[in-house]
């Protein structure tokens, strides 16, 4: 059980020291950045995601793209897209590694998202247009609201994904809470290890509860009550 | 030996077998070891802890509940927790990756089970099977293909997932990207992520065949109504 003690001190001598409180290095300087950073990344992949399957999904066109999209993020190594971002478009900015985050956490919430359309059962969509509604309005107006339980999870797993991946591009030079688990093993600085990891680990369920929670807020009670009955 | 940078054949030829531990060969194979273990463990433990909670109902929502949360934990993190319990190893990144799995196959195990027809379950009943003759000769075999679809999942992505790793020394190909961001040089980058990626597709293309071989009823059915 040495590694317990050892676990504790570590976590004591990070949190209980004032200089990480404060400052560019300090824990809410890099909360923030880390917060920042997810929140970017999913922002921009669900501007592209979601109408992109909302349109697939809808019209059925390029249903190929979905499919090889999903498997691509699965397959494709995140540390090595990070290295190649960062080596061919160099460190200046932190776009090459907000680039790579941004593809990656495109597919969950496409796929859902595509799912989630492609779902709804076609007598609701054929009610919806004999009662005169248009192709967008059916869209906007039946199938999004039925297909929403699935588009937040996408949302959700992307997030989830986002965290981690934010963590893993501290390594090619972004901040955030990545930092000092990156920092902290490069100079064998333990405490900072072990107190960072906790905090990303804290922060992951944080999103985690907070996507949950707003799944549970924004679907209507209709359709969750519709598929607790399926 | 040219003058210029080598190319990525000419790179690929010298550090493919060095004799040294970072040789491309010797990463593969850290590679599909740190990856092939939790895909099979995770397969393992998933099946009867399926089975657990499709025969004791209460047990399927708390068990879901907590691998959705494990699911969530960022792999970095995770790692660099462990070793101070595993130390450096390959174990470091092996114990993650199982728990990753089977957060994706246990409601796979489940539905694949759910999946079994009731009159399916009572023709077997009916002629005789014992449980447990039942469940491996009847109930598996039906839920063969949503337990594969799941393992393709878990395949493909702990093959990819190996190379965080990298990041505290045991990331099998992950390695060739650590070295490619010390020392800036692009081949390594490319090769790992070229090898990763095509390990990835024959994981998933052995899965698929795996399928095949094991429910030769879906091609046979197939068949009768064309």
């Amino acid at each position: 059980m040495g590694w317990l003690t050892a676990f504790f001190s570590w976590l004591g001598e990070f949190f209980g020291n004032p200089e990480n409180w404060s400052g560019p290095d300090g824990i809410p300087m890099r909360l923030l950045e880390h917060l920042e950073f997810s929140a970017l990344a999913l922002a921009l992949a669900a501007l592209i995601a979601v109408p992109l399957g909302l349109l697939i999904g809808h019209t059925g066109r390029g249903e190929v793209l979905v499919v090889v999209s999903a498997n691509l993020a699965r397959a494709l190594p995140t540390l090595g897209l990070l290295v190649m971002f960062v080596l061919l478009l160099g460190a200046a900015s932190i776009w090459p590694v907000i680039i790579p985050l941004v593809l990656l956490s495109v597919p969950p919430i496409l796929v859902n998202t595509y799912e989630g359309i492609r779902g709804v059962d076609p007598e609701l969509r054929d009610a919806a247009y004999g009662m005169g509604l248009r192709g967008p309005q059916v869209l906007l107006r039946v199938l999004v609201p039925v297909a929403l339980p699935l588009i937040l999870l996408g949302c959700r797993l992307s997030a989830i994904q986002v965290v981690a991946t934010t963590t893993v591009a501290a390594y090619t030079g972004l901040g955030g809470l990545g930092r000092y688990v990156i920092d902290g093993f490069a100079t064998k600085d333990y405490a900072s290890v072990v107190g960072g990891s906790v905090l990303i680990v804290l922060f992951a369920l944080v999103v985690q509860t907070l996507f949950t929670l707003a799944q549970r807020v924004t679907v209507s009670p209709g359709v969750s009550q519709r598929l607790k009955v399926r | 030996m040219g003058d210029g940078p080598p190319s990525i054949w000419e790179w690929i030829a010298r550090n493919w077998d060095t004799g040294r531990v970072d040789s491309i060969r010797n990463l593969l194979t850290d590679h599909l070891t740190m990856s092939l273990v939790p895909i099979l463990l995770a397969l393992v433990l998933a099946l009867p802890l399926g089975l657990a909670c499709v025969r004791w109902r209460w047990l399927y929502q708390p068990t879901a509940g907590l691998f959705n949360v494990v699911y969530a934990l960022p792999s970095l993190p995770i790692f660099m927790l462990l070793i101070s319990v595993t130390g450096l190893t390959q174990t470091t990144v092996i114990i993650p990756l199982t728990f990753y799995g089977m957060a994706v196959l246990l409601p796979a195990v489940v539905d694949g089970l759910g999946s079994v027809p009731d009159h399916v379950r009572q023709s077997a009943v009916a002629m005789g099977f014992t449980p447990l003759r039942r469940l491996l000769l009847v109930e598996l075999p039906i839920a063969v293909p949503v337990v594969l679809a799941g393992l393709r999942v878990v395949a493909v992505s702990s093959i990819s997932l190996v190379s965080v790793g990298a990041l505290i020394g045991q990331g099998g190909l992950g390695g060739l990207f650590t070295r490619a961001y010390q020392n800036p040089f692009m081949p390594p980058v490319v090769v790992g992520i070229v090898l990763i990626v095509a390990l990835a597709l024959v994981a998933d293309g052995l899965i698929v065949l795996a399928q095949r071989l094991l429910t030769p009823w879906v091609r046979a059915r197939k068949g009768q109504g064309a």
